[in-house]
């Protein structure tokens, strides 16, 4: 039993770290309908901006998070104004491709020796790894901690940001109905870059959580965080927020139990298997509405 | 047939000419030693490539069922085809195609399968469920050899006899080009088109749209399952990261660039990607070798903002036409 609850919580930390991910991946399929395959690599590059940030300027880890959010939020901006914009009205599949195609690029010229280069390193820790015992020979980590208290004040902060200001309103419209958000006076281009900001400024935030809890970085380590993040989005319903973050925590404990139960090599197999079983199930996801079919 | 007729020779057979008269200089070019292993190589990969692509069209590009996993069918073919031609030993021509054949119909009916269920899902939770797939077939091939111990799993599958020739690749395209052309301007094919521009519709004029969705899907695949077999069998190693994600995209960016619901531009991106990769590397200096991979992903976003529909659009080659659609 202590050795479930161990797993558990485990797993809720790997869940967390796919939350912040997931919640980036929900809101801009919400909005634009686009899979953003380059959100995984914008994690990676969070996680980097975080080491810099501790390693060679010596911050301290909430400055640290920070650092990482505002060069991700930039970076993700940046990324929406320059290759997605252009093809707002192209076929949907353009800018899939060219979202592998941004995925591709951070991945590679991030790994040329004068960016971040092509080696792993080890991730710094700001502190000593403590555990704490918390009774039923459970014991919870002060990384552990970090990682849950700084995700779940992201999200608290994320649902009221939406449900409560008026720039989340306008998210909340333009992803209902585009144009008649346009014809209520809304800023769509703007509340599209917002979103894409405050998406990869969470990617950013945890891929710092990620590196201190499991320190060692490399610049392909996005992709597979980046697709189990995705899978989680869609598994919890996707474009709801709520929906990533359940299906974010269900999928980090199940990888987590997989591997502790059954075998570490089977663990994406069962995730995923348990996606297509839930999209077969309930294809609009845990959460998510069924979308009427339009004739 | 009454009405005009364009005068002089058919289009359609002075291509089959100029193809087999190229294949023909280029068989030259390999006995007499001016094309060295390494370009037979290239070019035996860039009409693998366009084989797959050929498939995933018809998949997404013809029927509109948007699939993320493609790379599980072409490995499924691969592994099926190296099992069958190493178990059988010998390295005649008969083993190849009777691998080649068993690679296409196990990818069919693991595709007739899974595309039973999956494919009521619709475009991008189709593509999801794909792609989860693709990485359950990954990871089984992972772990393959706790069940056949000549899979290899992760540490892969060698000693599969180097079978594919230029020769084998050439003419299962033109094989391919063919059937598929046939397929996608007959009766099927216009059910297939249908199913993709508006299924609710198709349904409403009496079309069977599942029946069409999951033939469409399993054709497709078996093209996968047989450009695996050719595969399998130039490089005579196989490991399951080269069946991965990745590989399901390179196919998709192949059928995109070339141009959605179009044989022509399929079989110009999969030649022009595999010597654009090939080439870059030739022409990049060892220095900047590293940026090979930054300018190619560069070139792909340029690509799609200049071109979102692809070189050719869904046109065609006037030679692939049927007569009726030559204007």
């Amino acid at each position: 039993m202590s050795y479930f609850l161990q797993q558990l919580i485990n797993g809720l930390q790997l869940g967390f770290v796919y939350a912040l991910i997931a919640l980036g991946y929900t809101m801009v399929y919400g909005i634009v309908r686009l899979i953003n395959f380059a959100h995984g690599d914008v994690f990676m590059v969070g996680t980097y901006f975080g080491f810099f940030a501790l390693a060679s300027w010596g911050l301290p880890l909430p400055l640290a998070i920070c650092a990482a959010m505002v060069g991700c939020g930039a970076l993700g901006i940046f990324i929406e104004r320059v290759a997605y914009k252009p093809l707002r009205n192209a076929p949907r599949i353009s800018a899939l491709i060219t979202a592998m195609g941004v995925s591709l690029f951070l991945e590679y010229f991030t790994s040329l020796r004068f960016v971040f280069g092509p080696d792993y390193r080890a991730y710094p820790r700001p502190f000593a790894v403590r555990s704490f015992d918390i009774g039923g020979g459970v014991s919870i980590s002060n990384i552990q901690i970090i990682v849950f208290g700084v995700a779940i004040l992201l999200m608290l902060a994320l649902t009221l940001f939406v449900n409560k200001t008026k720039t989340g309103m306008a998210m909340r419209a333009v992803s209902y109905d585009k144009d008649t958000a346009r014809l209520m006076g809304i800023n769509v281009d703007w509340i599209i870059s917002i979103t894409f900001g405050i998406g990869s400024a969470l990617a950013g935030a945890g891929g710092v959580l990620y590196g201190i809890a499991y320190p060692q970085i490399n610049p392909f380590m996005g992709v597979m965080p980046g697709l189990k993040a995705f899978v989680a989005a869609v598994l919890g319903g996707i474009g709801v927020i709520p929906g990533a973050m359940l299906g974010a925590l269900i999928m980090g404990t199940v990888e987590t139990f997989t591997s502790a139960y059954v075998s570490s090599t089977l663990r994406d197999a069962v995730a995923f298997g348990i996606l297509i079983i839930v999209l077969l199930v309930r294809p609009a996801g845990i959460l998510g509405r069924p979308a009427g079919e339009k004739v | 047939m009454t009405g005009p007729r364009s005068p002089g020779l058919d289009s359609g057979l002075v291509a089959l000419t100029v193809a087999v008269v190229a294949f023909g200089a280029v068989q030259v070019m390999i006995t007499g030693r001016l094309l060295n292993p390494y370009w037979q190589q290239v070019m035996s990969l860039a009409g693998i490539m366009a084989i797959s692509g050929l498939g995933l069209n018809l998949i997404y590009g013809y029927t509109g069922q948007f699939s993320l996993g493609h790379a599980a069918f072409y490995g499924i073919g691969a592994y099926a085809s190296a099992l069958v031609t190493r178990s059988l030993g010998g390295g005649g021509p008969l083993t190849m195609l009777l691998g080649l054949v068993a690679g296409a119909v196990l990818a069919g009916v693991i595709a007739f399968l899974i595309g039973l269920p999956i494919l009521r899902l619709k475009s991008d939770y189709l593509g999801i469920a794909t792609l989860g797939f693709g990485i359950i077939v990954k990871v089984l091939f992972d772990n393959s050899d706790k069940v056949i111990r000549m899979m290899g799993g992760s540490r892969g599958m060698s000693g599969i006899p180097k079978l594919t020739t230029f020769a084998w690749v050439f003419f299962i395209v033109l094989f391919g080009v063919v059937a598929l052309r046939n397929l996608v301007f007959s009766g099927i094919g216009r059910a297939l088109v249908s199913v993709r521009e508006d299924e609710l519709a198709a349904e409403a004029v009496g079309i069977n749209t599942t029946k069409y969705k999951t033939l469409g899907f399993v054709i497709g695949c078996m093209y996968a399952g047989v450009a695996g077999g050719l595969y399998a069998h130039l490089f005579a190693f196989l490991h399951p990261s080269n069946f991965d994600f990745l590989k399901s995209i390179d196919v998709l960016l192949i059928i995109v660039l070339g141009g959605l619901g179009s044989i022509s531009g399929t079989l110009v991106a999969a030649v022009a990607w595999t010597f654009l990769l090939e080439g870059l590397r030739l022409l990049l200096p060892p220095s900047v070798q590293d940026w090979r991979w930054v300018i190619y992903p560069l070139l792909l976003v340029v690509f799609m903002l200049v071109r979102p529909g692809g070189i050719f659009g869904g046109n065609e080659f006037r030679f692939l036409k049927p007569r009726e659609y030559r204007r």
